[in-house]
């Protein structure tokens, strides 16, 4: 990793010849809520006045930019005798500006699965590899608990971090990508008062965390609380609606839909996104339902990010962005299902 | 027409309708790029909207829009008995529609509403179910045009035929809309069947339920969400009751 320091107004260049250069993706503000507080995304966007990079955190993840809800895998022509598969993973280069440590961390988190595992993704690779990030830290909201996951800062897995340090961004760079980017315009040697700065800086984001969640020994309580009430309780008020899968930044799982064109001459085979919490998610040929209550399907997403599955080395996928919790019309929400586990005898 | 080197045994259909808009027998005949592969699935026995035939020889009837005369009926149990399959379309086929919302109030007071001192034979409004036996419903107010070219294609070439169990919020959150919830409306989509791709609350329009409950959907959570948020008990029920997909957890 190499450290740089640049201005506000010299960023602002560099973005905006990103910008000029390649399809790129920022933080929008979509709509308010009653409240008058501001939903942002991530959107394509022509310029650096474009984004709203002062954004406190996008209702959804940046991971279907990797993982798009809908994608397709091969398709089939049989127009003449016999049949052809195409498979495309072709992704054009890209952009995202903006993206949350935590959210590059849970990209991490993917790259273990989806890259690392024993089937690695040839179309997830091709996004990852092909997208150039440009990561930036934020002052926590009061429901953020990335910290307790230790995601509250990254070390790798993204092109270029800005860090917040008044006038100025300290910038770790570290591929030679951005390296090679950052050549276009003025960028400096941090001074040592820079880098004071960069330490400060740290250290007022990790103290301002309100939200804590004890995740220490987790999934040796989630094992022993496999029977508890607690999934009861929360399971009714479920709505099994999936929300909180979609917009999870870790949350892969999904089904494999095959569809064939109305001129019986195509056809398609697509990944889709699915849920644990969805009705028929654990339904097998035959029609029998392994989990049909709402409690056992919110019950196993918990196991899944709390509890681990050997594929992830039994780590948690949770970052702690609690986009969940946010989005989730009934409230449940990790930092109270997990305390709740852990107050029960 | 032919499939991996073999003919397709085409579909003999009749289309009818009943009580309703006929949008759904619209629909069927909209999706121009693709209505002629479409048609070319299926024999049109009897289709008002699209054929001047009236055959009476189909295997599969399709069933538009609601009972609501004595004649329709009649009509309807002769269809049942010529056709070996049975599909009601639309909302109004399936739960009785818009107009079962009449069905609350008294029969004399709402023909008085819309037609003045004209008589008008109408009865209260029954599902095509509740007449004949139904062997597939196909939701949506109106119908989905590529939902049904999904279902015609896996009937044709004998593969299952699958309709979302899931609520609305899976696709609303795969087009990353703002949830309208926040937005401070009602909004049906945590309790009705996915299949619409959204397009209601895409358009910042909370959901009315046209495709019915979902499986296994959990109405007295979004009930009490709702009611914290604000909305009255009354406006709710009257939501849930629009279409009458969920005249059961109303009564």
């Amino acid at each position: 990793m190499i450290h740089k320091v640049i201005t506000k107004n010299e960023f602002k260049k560099f973005v905006d010849g990103l910008i000029e250069e390649n399809q790129t993706f920022g933080p929008k503000q979509v709509d308010k809520r009653a409240d008058g507080s501001g939903i942002y995304q991530f959107k394509e966007v022509n310029s650096y006045d474009d984004m709203d990079l002062d954004y406190t955190v996008t209702y959804s993840s940046v991971k279907n930019f990797f993982l798009p809800f809908r994608e397709e895998l091969s398709s089939f022509d049989f127009s003449d005798k016999g049949w052809d598969q195409t498979v495309e993973y072709r992704v054009n280069p890209r952009v995202i500006i903006g993206v949350r440590p935590c959210d590059i961390n849970a990209l991490n988190i993917l790259d273990k699965i989806l890259i690392g595992g024993a089937y690695p993704s040839p179309y997830y690779m091709a996004r990852r590899t092909n997208t150039f990030l440009v990561g930036m830290d934020h002052e926590p909201l009061d429901d953020c608990f990335c910290e307790s996951l230790g995601h509250d800062t990254v070390h790798r897995g993204f092109n270029l971090f800005c860090t917040d340090i008044g006038d100025k961004y300290y910038l770790t760079i570290s591929s030679s990508k951005a390296f090679g980017f950052l050549k276009n315009v003025k960028v400096a040697d941090p001074v040592n008062g820079d880098s004071v700065k960069f330490h400060e800086r740290r250290k007022y984001l990790r103290d301002s965390f309100k939200t804590k969640v004890e995740v220490a020994g987790l999934p040796s309580v989630l094992d022993i609380e496999f029977k508890s009430p607690v999934w009861k309780k929360w399971g009714d008020k479920c709505l099994n609606c999936g929300t909180c899968a979609m917009v999870c930044p870790t949350c892969y799982c999904y089904g494999i839909e095959e569809t064939i064109d109305v001129n019986l001459k195509s056809s398609r085979k697509e990944r889709v996104q699915y849920s644990c919490n969805l009705v028929d998610f654990a339904e097998v040929a035959g029609g029998h339902n392994f989990r049909p209550l709402k409690e056992d399907r919110l019950k196993y997403r918990f196991y899944h990010h709390y509890r681990g599955f050997a594929q992830n080395a039994d780590d948690p996928i949770c970052v702690g962005c609690n986009r969940c919790g946010r989005a989730c019309l009934a409230r449940i929400n990790p930092k109270d299902v997990i305390s709740d586990l852990q107050m029960e005898d | 027409m032919k499939y991996l080197g073999i003919d397709p045994q085409k579909v003999r259909v009749g289309v009818f309708d009943f009580t309703g808009c006929e949008g759904c027998e619209l629909q069927l005949a909209n999706k121009e790029d693709s209505l002629l592969d479409f048609l070319s699935l299926l024999e049109v026995v009897n289709f008002r909207e699209v054929s001047s035939d009236r055959g009476d020889d189909y295997d599969v009837a399709l069933i538009e829009g609601n009972i609501s005369r004595a004649d329709e009926i009649d009509r309807l149990k002769d269809i049942r008995a010529k056709a070996k399959v049975l599909v009601a379309i639309g909302s109004c086929a399936c739960f009785g529609g818009v107009n079962q919302q009449k069905n609350r109030f008294e029969l004399d007071d709402v023909v008085k509403e819309v037609y003045g001192d004209h008589k008008v034979e109408t009865d209260k409004v029954k599902r095509i179910a509740d007449v004949v036996k139904v062997d597939l419903e196909i939701p949506g107010c109106p119908v989905s045009k590529e939902e049904v070219e999904r279902i015609v294609v896996n009937v044709v070439l004998g593969a299952e035929i699958k309709i979302p169990k899931y609520p609305v919020c899976v696709e609303c959150k795969q087009k990353v809309n703002t949830c309208v919830v926040d937005l401070g409306q009602i909004c049906l989509g945590p309790v009705t069947r996915a299949g619409c791709d959204a397009v209601c609350p895409s358009g910042k329009v909370g959901c009315l339920g046209c495709r019915g409950p979902a499986e296994d959907a959990n109405f007295e959570s979004l009930k009490q969400i709702l009611m914290d948020k604000g909305h009255s008990d009354s406006a709710i029920v009257e939501r849930l009751r629009f279409y009458g997909a969920f005249n059961g957890t109303v009564g």
